[in-house]
């Protein structure tokens, strides 16, 4: 009865029950909030932590983000399992359900245009790696002109010869990226209602060995997704020095605004 | 369709999508997400947490 209302996404009415055992992002089990001919997602939360104050503190804290983006996945995903749900942005927080209610009446329209522009449809995320370190590691471990001792022009040559290799080899690897990822981009592309491009991820961030080129989502209609998938998996060995990772199927979160596919 | 099996996902996968996607709606209490400075995310915490290697899904 109490708290503020987290919205996880907003629907078109549906029959199928939620899991029973689905814990929202404060541990309150999502319930459904039927409004007109929407039904919202929501779940209770403490004021404590979801006042615009709190949530400014908590989106800086790891861990509580961790958490809170992982549970906020785990119910749109249960509803991805049993409707095309439209995902709304992490912690979007009202005072009350009838917050909640006069929202979806004010963009009922928004809201019906996209959830029928994605219809039964999933977002698929392709990422494209290039697999530098490899590249870097044998140019390294080539016994390089021996750190010159003296002035020595002869290894001098030799090393700038090198350079030129390596550098030349670079090149035609970086060349060969951007054909691939474009290449596999246009092609998918052609296969997907609407594509996305997400900027590329730090591999710092991400922990993924080689420089992520391509880091895009695609609109896939669910009957055509395992064509899509098959699609991908023939990619994977294409290309030496690339690697393809395929993540999926999501809600379509990439193409929930009214304008998702346009621009980037 | 075999791919569909679950893998846990990568916290990136994931926020490029919680922060980046979703609709943006201003509620009465909502913050837009954009305006949170999220750079100042300790990103040691964030480099040490996420930095579990995720397996391709070709198992290469």
């Amino acid at each position: 009865m109490t708290g503020l209302r987290y919205v996880y996404a907003v629907c078109r009415p549906f029959d199928a029950a939620l899991q029973t055992q689905l814990t929202g992002v404060a541990g309150d089990p999502p319930r459904l909030l039927p409004h007109g001919d929407l039904v919202a997602v929501v779940s209770h939360v403490p004021e404590a932590d979801f006042s615009e104050e709190a949530l400014r503190a908590h989106l800086e804290d790891l861990d509580w983000l961790t958490a809170t983006a992982r549970a906020h996945q785990q119910v749109v995903d249960a509803l991805t399992a049993v409707t095309t749900p439209l995902p709304l942005r992490l912690a979007t927080v009202f005072r009350d359900d009838s917050g909640v209610r006069v929202m979806l009446e004010e963009r009922e329209a928004a809201f019906r245009r996209t959830l029928d522009r994605l219809d039964g449809r999933v977002e698929w995320g392709v990422k494209v790696y290039v697999e530098t370190e490899k590249t870097e590691q044998a140019g390294a471990s080539r016994p390089a002109a021996p750190a010159p001792p003296a002035p020595k022009p002869v290894s001098g040559r030799d090393y700038l010869r090198q350079r030129r290799r390596q550098s030349r080899a670079n090149e035609d690897l970086w060349s060969r990226a951007e054909e691939f990822a474009t290449g596999l981009h246009t092609t998918l592309s052609g296969r997907a209602d609407d594509a996305r491009l997400h900027a590329p991820q730090n591999p710092r961030l991400s922990g993924a060995a080689g420089r992520n080129v391509l880091n895009a989502a695609y609109l896939v209609r669910r009957d055509a997704s395992e064509e899509f998938v098959e699609m991908v998996d023939r990619t994977k060995d294409d290309v030496p020095g690339m690697r393809v990772e395929l993540t999926g199927p999501w809600a379509a979160y990439s193409f929930a605004g009214e304008n998702a596919g346009e621009g980037s | 369709m075999t791919v569909v099996e679950r893998r846990e996902i990568a916290l990136v996968d994931l926020l490029d999508r919680l922060l980046a996607g979703g609709v943006v709606i201003t509620g009465d209490v909502t913050l837009r997400i954009a305006d949170v400075d999220l750079v100042r995310i300790d990103l040691n915490a964030l480099i040490s947490s996420v930095n579990r290697n995720v397996p391709s899904p070709f198992g290469d």
